[in-house]
């Protein structure tokens, strides 16, 4: 019953690498308050993988969820492995979500490449 | 601890209501248009409670048609009126219930001209602006009578006067005002007023249309010309015998006010909340309040988590993934329309669920704006 899988509803209520970072490398920003969805993904990057991260999100249930799932799917990996997790494959982590938040609310992979792009260009530039 | 909040979206059916329908499934469940004797007794019993509910907004009995419920009777107001008129021109507000916002835009499809009247911060409109909009082509204001979302009562009889000086049919959606708010359809000059036995713990799929006398209407349903020929369709007993019980048992007293306006008092004192719709011209029943930086889903699953059930004005809840129509025509943010969550009381609410619901939803908030990126910004 509910509009959400249990595996949603258990990182909105318990959301894992919750709250900005200390010390971080990169900030990845998606979303649009307009929308009622944004998402902050803080990256700290060490060895050239992701030593450590954490999120701010104001959105739903989902938007909550796929943040927390996708700090959780990209820990420990490497910034090629991180830049390859997908909408889908967060959404797939989560046992499905409702067709109608596919798009609005989750964003969290983009905002995860955004903050590894945005660290790559650091580190070049 | 189950608390039920959302008494605006519907209510508890009341244990006299369903007593008194109870005969009319097993015993007396003749058809009221029937001559013998199985039929008779339901028509008197339907007769009865048209006069219960028009002695309650002061009609004449004959003057209720009894529907399926507030969407159709706004339905056949409007499209009744659209049919039964020449001109071309309907008048109403921006913060309907869409019964009334969707019928209007399906007319606009079919050549029909519609003014959406503006509201202030408050969700009231400005009655100069209602009267300048009036044209010699306006067949129908229709302004609904207290707001769903943020229960602001319109000056209903000040807009009764004005359609009466220019001739001009004023329906208004009563849905949220019957049983909570005084209605006299006679000294409020309204010609149609939609009403629903739902929302004040009646029973689901009952609603009624006050059509004054004197207005022309065409059906929008054919068949067997029940209702004065204005709602054809097999009369349903049962629902409208728990309808007027329904009324009957709102008139007795009860402590919303008093409890709505400590939720009030207790909300707006979380930082950074406001309280949306007017501070006292406002149904008895109804809180709504915006928590800025955080969103009124994760704001309702977690009340859900705890027992409690509210409504919230976020796209995230909607279909359409637009936030609430109401709260953006008075003026709010977007981002703070999607913090927005509305109590509704009914009389059964007690100071212990409302205390309860207070101890919940200060943690609630504090935890989503830790969450936030916006906090402290």
């Amino acid at each position: 019953m509910g509009l959400y899988s249990d595996e949603v509803m258990a990182h909105f209520t318990h959301p894992k690498h919750m709250g900005k970072l200390k010390e971080f490398d990169a900030v990845g920003k998606v979303g649009n308050p307009v929308c009622g969805d944004v998402m902050y993904i803080y990256i700290k990057v060490k060895d050239n993988k992701i030593a450590d991260i954490g999120f701010e999100t104001m959105g739903c249930a989902a938007a909550i969820a796929t943040s927390s799932m996708v700090t959780e799917l990209a820990l420990g990996k490497t910034l090629e492995e991180a830049k390859k997790i997908t909408r889908d494959d967060v959404a797939k982590s989560l046992n499905g979500l409702p067709p109608v938040k596919m798009h609005c609310s989750n964003l969290a992979a983009e905002g995860l490449r955004n903050a590894i792009e945005i660290y790559e260009k650091k580190v070049k530039g | 601890m189950r608390v039920y909040l959302d008494n605006g979206a519907t209510t508890r059916t009341a244990p006299e209501v369903l007593e008194a329908m109870k005969p009319f499934f097993l015993e007396e469940y003749g058809n009221p248009s029937s001559i013998h004797t199985f039929g008779q007794v339901a028509r008197e019993a339907v007769e009865n409670a048209r006069s219960v509910i028009s002695k309650s907004i002061n009609a004449d009995p004959k003057e209720i048609v009894f529907t399926s419920g507030g969407t159709e009777s706004d339905n056949i107001a409007i499209q009744g009126v659209a049919r039964a008129l020449p001109g071309k021109h309907i008048i109403t507000s921006s913060i309907e219930h869409p019964a009334v916002l969707e019928t209007c835009k399906a007319l606009e499809h079919k050549g029909y001209k519609v003014t959406y009247l503006k509201v202030n911060r408050f969700g009231l409109m400005d009655l100069g602006e209602l009267e300048n909009a009036i044209t010699k082509d306006t067949i129908l204001v229709t302004i609904v009578f207290a707001n769903n979302e943020i229960g602001t009562i319109q000056q209903i009889r000040e807009i009764g006067v004005i359609c009466h000086k220019h001739n001009v049919y004023f329906h208004t959606d009563a849905v949220q005002a019957l049983g909570k708010v005084p209605i006299d359809v006679k000294s409020m000059n309204i010609d149609l007023l939609s009403a629903s036995a739902h929302k004040l713990h009646g029973p689901k799929g009952v609603g009624l249309l006050y059509v004054r006398k004197e207005v022309k209407l065409e059906p929008i349903v054919y068949g067997g010309g029940h209702e004065r020929g204005i709602r054809s369709g097999t009369i349903n007993t049962a629902g409208i015998v728990g309808f007027a019980r329904a009324v009957e048992l709102s008139e007795q007293p009860n402590n919303m006010v008093k409890l709505r306006d400590k939720l009030i008092t207790e909300l707006i004192k979380i930082p950074e909340t406001f309280l949306n719709g007017h501070p006292t011209q406002r149904l008895p029943n109804n809180v709504n309040v915006s928590f800025k930086h955080i969103e009124g889903e994760g704001i309702l699953l977690h009340l859900d988590a705890r027992g409690i059930a509210v409504s919230t004005g976020s796209a995230c809840s909607s279909l359409t993934l637009q936030p609430s129509h109401v709260l953006l025509a008075i003026g709010l943010r977007p981002e703070d329309a999607h913090g927005s969550i509305r109590i509704t009381l009914s009389r059964y609410t007690t100071e212990e669920e409302i205390d309860y619901f207070l101890d919940s939803i200060a943690p609630i908030v504090k935890r989503l704006r830790e969450m936030s990126p916006f906090k402290g910004e």
